[in-house]
């Protein structure tokens, strides 16, 4: 299947070339007729969009599992069985620095796709070691929480509610630390295989990922940290 | 070294694993050695073990759907024959041994029975009707049947060594917790259940992407058959709820690998969570498996009344609704358990209103045999006994969305009779009557009519002298999952019961002999046109057994019922449409990822299950190194020359014309 580099971004040119303000004026059926969309009036739709299309599929069912647990937090979150509370948890300043590093590696991430669209291999691989870098801080730091909690006797163990503490952070950091070990296979695939489309749509796909990663994190950020400390 | 395992798992004492794991053991071996002796290892490995094509993929799922199928019944012949024995008395089977049955039959049933005969069928037709040459990613596809069959093998392997779990099908906290049940079962049921659930999920996004961003020319959303829009419903349903079982049962995991207490009856726990999110994800299962069956009857109804689906429209409403509804109704297993009578309410009355979307489907296919010249083949028998056996399942079903009924009937064998009825009435029914339906596209010869007649009545019959029985023992006050049975006054029923289920061994004998039959007679029921029942969804369009790469050309749909419309237009014409240009096909090149990322996951599963933290670290890690080194091909495809393709086509055409001649005297006649 042929592949064109940017078809989003042409999409988006010529919706503001066709519809300057935005205004719904557009011919509604103007964008059926996109080659290898997928609107089931051309065939299938091309590789790029297959990939990316699939791949959000995914980040939504991923969603759905995290959302398991913050469920399971929210139903155990004053289920201590006499133990600590989220309140005698969260060092704010430490969550800080670890949201700050999480929310810079989203920025790097993003440069390093810049760079990947004008395939310039250097800048590419210098800001994905930036973005691992940056994840790598916020694992260790999340690490060093645990290790400081265990150290205090505050462990899975001990209540229901704990259990919901470390499972929904626990599975945030998991993951991180999975996406960090497909950065690591990402920049070998770059360094020695060049700007293949297949492996440009891997790209994206952990783009999306990490992205994605971020906003959950926000979430635990929010529901877990913020709204403990000040409960 | 080797965690908990060690000899004492083998229940050397027990005789009715050991003989059927000898039995087995024994079959498993003879196969290998027929396939060694006559070389069909590279056959096997090239062709299928390592296939991406959604065809083979599809009877793989398909195979491996029947043959658990059969390991399920043999469980089912077990309970009822015990129940009919043991009244008074402690029949034959253990508790123990009892509770194991149960829960593995419920478990091989709906994980490893249903679940890969409706993916199987996904696999196989949804393709071919949307006139496209592969799913959007075969690779993963194939990832996806291999860890399917990786969770097979370890319920398999559990009967030998250890022991499966005693909880039921699901396992229900606290008594699913390591403190009522420290052995391995209910890790058996964990890990086998989370391994083939990850190949799950992966094939809803597979479904999804495909249906909705791969479709031939002109095949837009409202062109598309019944089948697909079950299909599309059924993935969006996986993609949202399998992720839910995924977090349940690794909860679970934790609870019982390290003592963490989100379900335990202590410190904290909360075992009504498990109720909630297990049936979150339960609930709507029932529906990712009934819906493609209703795809399937859909494609039956119309095809063998000569007729479209009538209310095309209102039969893709009525998926849709029931895809959404389907994800609010699950608190109706566990009205008893005390959310109150406004919760209670509000979910009596959404599993009232789901019924809505089935009965509007009744209707339809009803009202599509009606001024129809409806053909009783075998497909239509079967879907016949579907109507009027998942009518009383739905009925029954309603009656139990009443709360206060529900307190009366809550866990007794009206309970077990209902979801029997709608499961069986309802999904396996439409296997066997789309396994005669497809069958010649898949190996290019039908099955053997009476034979399938007879499996059909025998099943039928068989199906209601079982569970009638069941309705009125649940009705009496007699609950589920007894190993043994203190009143005398039900025996007679569950005699009856008990002949019920030797009747539809008969109808499983049956279609074991006219899958032989067929086979020996297959050059009489050859299919020579591709097009054997009338058929007017695209798969039709195609010879049989269909080429790998489908279509030589891709269809351009013009219209609803794609194939239909360009057969009556080349019979209004008397001739076919011109040759096309052949062009090279870029096919997917096969790939052993799936077979190796499978059996590493079995030994992961496995080391999970016996606590050997070494083996499952090594199995894990060889199984994202078989992924980094897939990923690390330099050929993702390869191309069919076009002279294979117009070769293949032209073949296809000269039959084409044949039936063409064929349709146009009858035409003429009628």
């Amino acid at each position: 299947m042929s592949d064109i580099p940017l078809p989003a971004a042409a999409e988006t040119v010529r919706r503001v070339r066709e519809d300057p303000h935005r205004l719904g004026h557009r011919d509604p059926h103007a964008h059926e007729t996109v080659e290898g969309a997928g609107h089931g009036k051309t065939g299938p739709a091309r590789k790029r969009i297959i990939v990316g299309y699939g791949f959000w599929i995914f980040l939504l069912s991923d969603i759905v599992m995290f959302s398991c647990f913050f469920a399971a937090f929210a139903v155990q979150r004053e289920a201590t069985a006499g133990g600590p509370g989220i309140s005698e948890l969260v060092d704010m300043r430490r969550v800080g620095w670890e949201t700050g590093a999480l929310l810079l590696s989203s920025y790097t991430c993003g440069l390093s796709f810049a760079a990947t669209n004008v395939r310039s291999k250097l800048w590419t691989q210098i800001f994905l070691l930036a973005t691992g870098l940056l994840g790598l801080i916020f694992v260790g730091l999340e690490l060093l929480e645990f290790v400081d909690l265990a150290s205090r006797g505050i462990v899975p163990q001990r209540s229901g509610f704990l259990s919901a503490f470390f499972g929904l952070v626990g599975l945030h950091g998991l993951h991180v630390t999975l996406a960090g070990m497909w950065l690591l296979t990402m920049m070998a695939q770059v360094q020695l295989k060049g700007f293949r489309p297949e492996i440009v749509h891997r790209l994206i796909c952990f783009n999306l990922f990490w992205h994605a990663l971020d906003i959950v994190w926000i979430g635990i950020f929010t529901i877990v940290y913020l709204m403990g400390a000040t409960s | 070294m080797f965690g908990k395992l060690s000899w004492s798992a083998i229940p050397f004492d027990q005789p009715i694993p050991l003989i059927t794991t000898l039995v087995l053991v024994l079959v498993i071996l003879g196969v290998l050695g027929l396939v060694t002796f006559k070389g069909w290892w590279p056959y096997l490995w090239h062709e299928w073990i390592t296939s991406v094509d959604h065809k083979r993929i599809g009877i793989m799922y398909i195979l491996l759907g029947v043959v658990m199928l059969v390991r399920g019944f043999a469980d089912a012949i077990m309970m009822r024959t015990q129940q009919a024995v043991a009244v008074n008395a402690p029949g034959y089977l253990e508790p123990e041994h009892y509770n194991q049955i149960f829960s593995a039959h419920g478990t091989i049933m709906i994980f490893f029975a249903a679940m890969p005969l409706v993916i199987g069928f996904m696999n196989f037709v949804t393709p071919l009707q949307l006139g496209v040459r592969d799913v959007a990613f075969p690779t993963m596809n194939s990832v996806s049947f291999w860890l399917t069959a990786s969770g097979a093998l370890l319920v398999n392997i559990s009967l030998f060594i250890g022991e499966f779990a005693r909880t039921g099908w699901l396992p229900y906290p606290p008594l699913s917790e390591t403190a009522y049940s420290p052995g391995v079962g209910v890790d058996y049921y964990l890990w086998a259940v989370q391994i083939s659930g990850i190949g799950t999920l992966m094939t809803g996004i597979n479904f999804v992407t495909t249906v909705l961003k791969m479709r031939c020319p002109g095949m837009s959303y409202l062109r598309m058959p019944m089948f697909c829009w079950t299909t599309l419903a059924s993935s969006l349903i996986i993609v949202a709820v399998f992720p839910i079982l995924t977090a349940t049962l690794a909860m679970l995991s934790l609870d019982r690998f390290f003592g963490w207490h989100f379900f335990t009856a202590d410190a904290g726990g909360n075992p009504m969570m498990f109720m909630n999110l297990i049936w979150a994800w339960g609930h709507p299962e029932v529906y990712i498996l009934v819906l493609p069956a209703f795809g399937i009857f859909s494609e039956i109804f119309s095809t063998f009344s000569g007729k479209p689906l009538f209310g095309y429209r209102s039969m893709v409403a009525a998926t849709l609704f029931i895809c959404i509804v389907s994800m609010m109704t699950w608190l109706h297993h566990f009205f008893t358990m005390g959310s109150g009578p406004a919760v209670n309410t509000a979910f009596g009355i959404s599993t009232s209103i789901i019924a809505v979307g089935t009965g509007v489907k009744i209707y339809n296919w009803i009202f599509t045999m009606y001024g129809g010249r409806v053909r009783m083949s075998v497909p239509m028998l079967w879907s016949l006994g579907f109507i009027f056996t998942f009518v009383i399942g739905g009925m029954t079903g309603v009656l139990l969305a009443v709360p206060p009924a529900d307190f009366l009937v809550h866990n007794s064998m009206f309970l077990v009779a209902h979801f029997h009825n709608v499961i069986v009435g309802g999904v396996v029914f439409a296997l066997f009557a789309g396994l005669d339906f497809w069958f010649p596209k898949a190996f290019g010869f039908r099955l053997h009519e009476g034979w399938g007649k007879a499996a059909f009545w025998f099943s039928f019959f068989g199906f209601w002298i079982t569970f009638t029985p069941l309705y009125i023992l649940g009705l009496e006050g007699m609950t589920r999952r007894l190993q043994h049975v203190n009143v005398p006054e039900w025996q007679p029923m569950l005699i009856l019961s008990a002949i019920g289920v030797g009747v539809i061994a008969i109808g499983v004998v049956c279609q074991v002999i006219m899958l032989l039959v067929s086979i020996i007679r297959r050059d009489q029921l050859r299919d020579e046109s591709g097009d054997p029942w009338d058929g007017r969804s695209l798969e039709w369009a195609t010879p049989s057994p269909a080429p790998f790469f489908n279509f030589a050309t891709m269809p351009n749909v013009e219209g609803e019922e794609a194939y239909w419309g360009i057969k009556t237009r080349a019979i209004e014409s008397q001739r076919l449409g011109p040759e096309p240009k052949y062009e090279p096909i870029e096919m997917p090149v096969h790939s052993p990822v799936g077979f190796f990322t499978a059996a590493f996951a079995s030994v992961t599963g496995f080391a999970l299950i016996w606590q050997i933290w070494w083996l499952a670290g090594l199995g894990f890690a060889a199984a994202i190194a078989g992924f980094v080194v897939f990923a690390w091909r330099d050929v993702h495809e390869f191309h069919v020359p076009a002279e294979e393709v117009a070769e293949v086509d032209r073949a296809r055409r000269a039959a084409r014309q044949k039936l063409l001649e064929r349709l146009a005297a009858q035409e003429a006649t009628a």
